[in-house]
């Protein structure tokens, strides 16, 4: 299942599922790292799963690399039932003053604005995992039509709640941070929740988010309506 | 019930409530935070008889100026920092780190500079009256996460101090802050992305701390590593002390409140037992590297954590 782990530093394990990016790998990450984290193996202090790697970092002072990799090798492996993953909806206001790059996309992809967000909204998309920023969900696959990389320059500065793609995925800005990704709308939601303890994280790994339209005046009363 | 408080009347540059950190949250993109030089917070901790996660104030460069209102309260500063006690009857006394005060109503404790290192630490005995989150009052300013709502301590701010169950002894240690300028390191997990002479560079190299520092991480400026596979790889996980260089040549290293995934490849990774020696290193400092084996890191850690220890077990 893990292809190779190996030492990142002297207090983490690489674990490594091979290049590909695909839902199958990821689901794989995902499994391990809910077995890990149900297990709550003595010295472990973090988990990070990502597309195709999972990284876990320990305590030096209760245990070490080696240990550490055996016991992770010899785990034996609960499957977990994907019935608990959600499908969350999602509202985009795609406005031009949210859409900062819209225009951006349809000079370089060459095909129209409309035809852009109609591929963009038609797809359900999987959460592969969550980071950088607390919360943000890093999500694919993008329709192949609709793909481009990064902004050349990243912005200083992305809006909270921005909706953002960038080669085969997209992601929504949770709080306002630095980025390069080409924005395409806004969400009214509130995607992390710090007084939640137990779900701060609107979306996770494993879940299934589909976006929805809604004009300028819906977006304004979105959180007065709930 | 709290009574007495610092009244914040000069905040510093970054002043903030910091602890051990926050575990287990990785995947959801929340970093550990906590004090950046753990030693020193632990020092601060035990010198006033705290435990060992009691929130602290952590402040760099310029510390804050703070008036006690209240009861008399003790409390130690950490690290190397330059600070006077100055009394209500205008008497000024000049502090010394690892040495426990004790204040009464009206006095104000100024917290000048960290002389020629980063970060320094403030305790007070009973600890700070903060909220938690994911039990750690550690703020990390850019999510916004901690006590004082994740922000830095402002001017008039008040800080509310507990009321400490145990009496209380004056205490003083005899510590000195030493410096590396030598900082080991184990190879990445993209070490081979670099040309032989990149390598070369890193390893043999010297490098600047440069400006662009925080809490976050650390950049250096020196000889460009240069890159012959990718400059980008697949966006995966990141740990403190991971060393990231981007297309541009210059090297990043991840410090406590980083960023969770990141797409850069890895050349490095500081050992342990350097971290805190790292954290405390200004900008313009220059720094090499040294190459170590898991194996020596190991150990290193050991001694670290050691030493660490028998410093403590002379205050007790």
């Amino acid at each position: 299942m893990i292809k190779n782990i190996s030492n990142l530093g002297d207090a983490a394990l690489y674990c490594d599922f091979g290049n590909e990016v695909n839902k199958e790998i990821n689901s794989k990450v995902i499994n391990y790292f809910k077995n890990i984290k149900e297990k709550n193996i003595s010295g472990v202090t973090n988990i990070a799963p990502s597309y195709n790697k999972l990284i876990i970092t320990f305590d030096l002072d209760i245990t070490n690399f080696e240990k550490l990799k055996k016991e992770i090798k010899n785990m034996d492996l609960k499957s977990y039932n994907n019935d608990k993953n959600k499908l969350i909806k999602i509202p985009v206001c795609c406005d031009d003053e949210f859409a900062l790059d819209i225009n951006r996309l349809e000079d370089k992809l060459k095909i129209s604005k409309d035809q852009i967000l109609k591929n963009f909204f038609a797809k359900e998309y999987f959460c592969y995992m969550t980071g950088f920023i607390a919360g943000m969900p890093f999500l694919g696959n993008l329709d192949e039509k609709i793909r481009l990389k990064r902004l050349e320059t990243p912005r200083v500065k992305v809006p909270k709640g921005s909706v953002g793609l960038t080669e085969k995925f997209c992601n929504i800005y949770t709080f306002e941070s630095p980025g390069g990704w080409n924005i395409i709308g806004n969400t009214p939601l509130k995607i992390f929740n710090k007084s939640n303890d137990l779900n701060p994280a609107l979306v996770n790994p494993g879940d299934t988010v589909s976006f929805f339209k809604i004009n300028r005046k819906e977006y304004n009363n979105w959180n007065d309506q709930k | 019930m709290t009574k007495s408080n610092f009244e914040v009347l000069r905040a510093g540059i970054n002043t903030t409530y910091q602890d051990l950190g926050r575990n287990n949250l990785y995947q959801i993109g929340i970093p550990f935070s906590g004090a950046m030089d753990k030693r020193n917070y632990l020092l601060s901790n035990n010198l006033v008889g705290n435990k060992n996660n009691t929130p602290v104030i952590e402040f760099a460069y310029q510390g804050p100026l703070l008036k006690l209102n209240g009861e008399r309260t003790c409390l130690a500063i950490t690290g190397d920092v330059n600070f006077n006690i100055l009394k209500k009857n205008s008497k000024i006394e000049k502090g010394n780190c690892y040495q426990t005060y004790c204040l009464e109503d009206g006095d104000q404790i100024d917290i000048l500079s960290t002389n020629k290192s980063v970060y320094g630490y403030l305790a007070a005995s009973g600890g700070f009256e903060v909220e938690l989150f994911w039990n750690s009052c550690s703020t990390n300013t850019k999510a916004k996460i901690g006590a004082n709502n994740g922000e830095k301590l402002k001017e008039g701010d008040s800080i509310k101090i507990l009321k400490s169950e145990k009496t209380y002894q004056l205490k003083k240690l005899n510590y000195f802050n030493t410096k590396i300028e030598q900082i080991r390191v184990i190879k990445g997990t993209n070490y081979d992305y670099f040309s032989d002479d990149g390598k070369k560079n890193f390893l043999e190299k010297k490098f600047t701390v440069s400006k662009l520092t925080d809490r976050m991480g650390m950049r250096l400026e020196g000889s460009k590593i240069e890159n012959i596979i990718d400059t980008n790889i697949r966006s995966e996980g990141l740990i403190k002390g991971v060393i990231q260089v981007p297309a541009d040549g210059n090297p990043i290293i991840m410090l406590s409140d980083h960023g969770t995934i990141g797409g850069y490849p890895k050349i490095g990774v500081v050992i342990s037992a350097d971290y805190d020696k790292l954290v405390q290193l200004q900008p313009g400092s220059i720094i090499k590297f040294k190459e170590v084996s898991l194996f020596e890191a190991e150990n290193l850690h050991k001694i670290y954590s050691m030493e660490t220890q028998s410093i403590l077990n002379q205050i007790r």
